[in-house]
């Protein structure tokens, strides 16, 4: 049982640290948002299934649930407020160079 | 100083805060610094969690609920402020 845990909270670490990656490398603030709120959700989805599944039915449980729940309804919301916010204000997606002049 | 596996991954996880706060630096507009906060706010709200199941301490987890919160709702605050303006006029 314990392994399962560890290798959920391995796969969260592994998608924060590819996230990140992604945070540094992309273009453009819309292709970075998709890096950041896919990557973001994921890990933190995951560590917490490997914290759950390592403590047992206990109260810690019940309110790491809770957090995730939280998580689950406002990591879409504010990645989308972000993405709004740069369209409405007039921020142009990134192209290639060679589509630019066309 | 004894290491356990989710030490570890504390470390890791503030490792990663560090490289996304180079985003928040370093972003050419303020909608990349706050993707940088974000990301900032889900691996510290991972951190207390984490830190709550191996200190054997429940407070923590309080502690990461009202963090949470208070990043989602300073997201909103701070999107709101940058409403009114226009880049390309």
């Amino acid at each position: 049982m314990k392994f399962i845990a560890y290798f959920f909270l391995g796969m969260g670490v592994f998608f924060a640290s590819f996230g990140n990656i992604g945070i540094l490398r992309f273009p453009d603030v819309y292709t970075r948002l998709q890096a950041s709120s896919k990557c973001g959700i994921t890990s933190i989805i995951s560590i917490f299934i490997g914290l759950i599944i390592l403590e047992g039915l206990s109260p810690t449980t019940i309110r790491i649930i809770i957090i995730t729940i939280f998580f689950l309804i406002t990591s879409p919301v504010s990645s989308h407020i972000i993405g709004r916010s740069a369209y409405k204000e007039g921020i142009l997606p990134w192209r290639k160079e060679k589509t630019k002049g066309k | 100083m004894d290491l356990n596996i989710l030490k570890i991954v504390i470390i890791l996880l503030s490792i990663n805060s560090l490289i996304s706060l180079y985003r928040v630096i370093k972003g050419p507009t303020s909608q990349d610094r706050l993707i940088g906060l974000n990301l900032i706010v889900a691996q510290v709200t991972a951190i207390m969690v984490i830190s709550a199941v191996n200190f054997h301490r429940p407070i923590y987890l309080d502690v990461a609920l009202v963090y949470a919160i208070l990043g989602y709702i300073s997201i909103i605050a701070i999107t709101k402020y940058l409403k009114g303006r226009k880049l390309h006029e």
